[in-house]
């Protein structure tokens, strides 16, 4: 069994978001670049199955459409246990251009893991869309990954609970929350070792995007904050009534 | 053309997200001069697929195959694609839900669609096709361009509403031709979350972090969240630490929650929690410490313990409840 994990490269979680002068672009400087929270949570797991499953997962790959500044996540994500890193070479415009990216290196594996959302962006689509293209069968808002019997049996969730599925493979997988508890940090032993796996490089091919982010704008700033003393905390609840006129 | 619009069910009910759908592809056509339809696939009484129509949507598409019920992404995908062909949908709009995140993309490679998520309230504009789009999880919006002819999007809750606008009702059946080898999901197991309100749903939301203290804690904000028929939420350390399920878990790495009214009790406000609630419309925070940086988001606050607030709270909301 193959594995894939796709891989974004997306600002460091406590970012304090910022744009350009005409709010056309996020401003990148002073980032600090990770891997996409639950892309790293979904290698960790491949690992975690690697590990544990006899021999049945023989590779993990990671893969990525961005420029050569992204390599320093993919190096991280070999660091952490992953075979080998494929890039390719463009700018990630939007979810529809960055699955057709994929979809030509994306053949031939058995599970493909993408996640629920890009912490950028927020897209919600290349898993759904480079499955779609592909021909392949997803399930989505997966939070476990067991192999038994050679099968995959999938937790997901739901909206009002959650579910035990099984689905055929090659599948593609869109993970999110618990699909494993901790990112996995690279051992110092698999830093060296990443610096000599193979990372390679591949040139897009011509797709329309079909979408653009054209301005930002923050959320509305809000008015500063009413606050009651301790001791009067049920005049804060007829303010919720009478002037929120949210009860 | 037309718009469309998948609106799913739960048991062969529609809840609130369905309504506020509905509400927003009436309003949205209207606009684009268009008809709106809904569909809806598996079982639903006609009952309450007429329900549909109080919110303006007339023409509803219906396929009871149970089938559906197993939520396969795939079947589901063909499913809308299929009627979204019949209709000549120009634009189909989902709920941005599990499944609706699920399916969308999806649907959107087959129609050739460009497509736009967690987008928020009418569009700026429609030609070109321009949303309000949540991005860096709730701390910025853009402005999304869609250019293909077909256009995707998935709606955030409770970012538009509910209008009411009673129509003729008149459903029509809807023939997938869908063969079994198109369902490829089984379900092995279903836990449902009873007798609780559902964050998702939740109009008021209670919510609880590390200044709780203790899982035993939470006996308090439990019955405040039950006199205001609210769900209940959590920090991410709370259902780290097992005081609460991770279903209650809110945040950037947890659920986006959009309620009117969220109550943040021993919250610090860390910016990946606020990203998951800020478009709450009115937060109201308890905290001791009177710097802690949930008090920039919320609307109104009490530097105070939580202990002693929760009591006066739950005796302020009987006495309201008991005025009318
Ligand atoms: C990649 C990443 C993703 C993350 N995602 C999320 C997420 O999705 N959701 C999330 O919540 N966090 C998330 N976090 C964690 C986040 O950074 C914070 O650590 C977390 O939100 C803090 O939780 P807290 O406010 O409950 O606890 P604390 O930060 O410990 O705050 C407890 C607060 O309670 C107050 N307090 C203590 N006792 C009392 C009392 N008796 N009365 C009143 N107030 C009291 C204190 O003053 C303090 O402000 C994420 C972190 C990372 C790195
Ligand atoms: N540039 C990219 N390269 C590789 N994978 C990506 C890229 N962008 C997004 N993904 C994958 O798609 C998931 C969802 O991203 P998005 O649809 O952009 O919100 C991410 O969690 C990644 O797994």
């Amino acid at each position: 069994m193959k594995i894939l994990i796709l891989i974004g490269n997306v600002p460091d979680t406590t970012t304090k978001v910022k744009f350009n002068a005409d709010r056309t672009a996020f401003d990148a400087s002073g980032v600090q670049w990770i891997i996409n929270p639950w892309d790293e949570l979904a290698l960790t797991r491949a690992m975690e199955l690697k590990e544990t499953s006899g021999g049945a997962v023989e590779a993990v790959v990671v893969a990525n459409v961005g420029r050569a500044e992204t390599e320093a996540t993919l190096r991280k994500a070999l660091a952490i246990g992953a075979d080998k890193a494929i890039r390719i070479d463009a700018d990630p415009k939007e979810a529809g251009y960055v699955a057709s990216q994929l979809a030509t290196i994306a053949a031939g594996y058995d599970l493909i893991m993408a996640g629920i959302e890009a912490a950028d962006y927020n897209g919600n689509a290349v898993g759904g869309m480079l499955a779609e293209m592909l021909g392949m069968n997803s399930v989505s808002a997966v939070s476990g990954i067991q192999i038994e019997n050679g099968q995959l049996k999938i937790n997901r969730e739901i909206d009002g609970g959650s579910q035990v599925v099984g689905l055929p493979m090659p599948l593609v997988a869109i993970v999110q929350k618990g699909i494993a508890k901790e990112p996995r940090i690279p051992a110092m032993r698999g830093i060296m070792m990443a610096r000599s796996k193979p990372l390679e490089v591949v040139q897009p091919i011509d797709a329309a995007p079909m979408t653009n982010m054209v301005t930002f704008e923050m959320p509305p700033a809000k008015a500063a904050c009413k606050m009651i003393a301790e001791d009067q905390a049920k005049d804060l609840i007829h303010l919720l009534r009478d002037e929120a006129k949210v009860l | 053309m037309s718009v469309l619009i998948y609106t799913e069910n739960w048991d062969g009910k529609f809840k609130k997200v369905s309504f506020e759908l509905a509400s927003y592809a009436a309003t949205v056509a209207k606009a684009m001069q268009l008809p709106v339809i809904a569909l809806s696939l598996g079982p639903v009484d006609d009952s309450e697929l007429s329900k549909l129509s109080a919110y303006g949507v007339s023409h509803i598409m219906k396929n009871s195959d149970e089938r559906f019920n197993t939520l396969d992404n795939q079947a589901i995908a063909k499913a809308i694609a299929l009627a979204a062909e019949k209709v000549k949908a120009t634009l189909i709009v989902l709920a941005h839900n599990n499944l609706g995140k699920a399916v969308a993309p999806r649907l959107a490679v087959r129609q050739k669609a460009g497509m736009v998520s967690a987008v928020h309230g009418l569009p700026f504009s429609y030609d070109p096709f321009t949303v309000k789009k949540m991005v860096f999880t709730g701390k910025a919006f853009s402005h999304a361009v869609i250019h293909s002819g077909v256009k995707v999007i998935t709606l955030a809750s409770n970012s538009f509403g509910l209008v009411e606008n009673k129509v003729d009702f008149a459903p029509e059946a809807f023939e997938t031709g869908l063969g079994d080898a198109d369902f490829v999901t089984r379900i092995e197991q279903t836990n449902k979350i009873t007798g609780k309100v559902l964050l998702n749903d939740a109009d008021i939301v209670v919510s609880g972090g590390r200044g709780m203290k203790s899982g035993d804690n939470w006996g308090q904000l439990e019955e405040l969240a039950n006199l205001l028929g609210a769900g209940t939420a959590c920090s991410r350390p709370v259902s780290d630490e097992g005081w609460r399920p991770h279903s209650e878990h809110v945040g950037q790495t947890g659920k986006i929650i959009a309620p009117n009214l969220y109550f943040a009790f021993g919250i610090s406000g860390a910016i990946q929690h606020l990203g998951g609630v800020s478009s709450s419309k009115i937060i109201v925070a308890v905290n001791k410490d009177p710097d802690a940086p949930i008090f920039e988001a919320a609307d109104y606050g009490i530097a105070g313990d939580v202990f002693k607030v929760l009591p006066q709270f739950i005796e302020a909301v009987k006495e309201v409840k008991s005025n009318g």
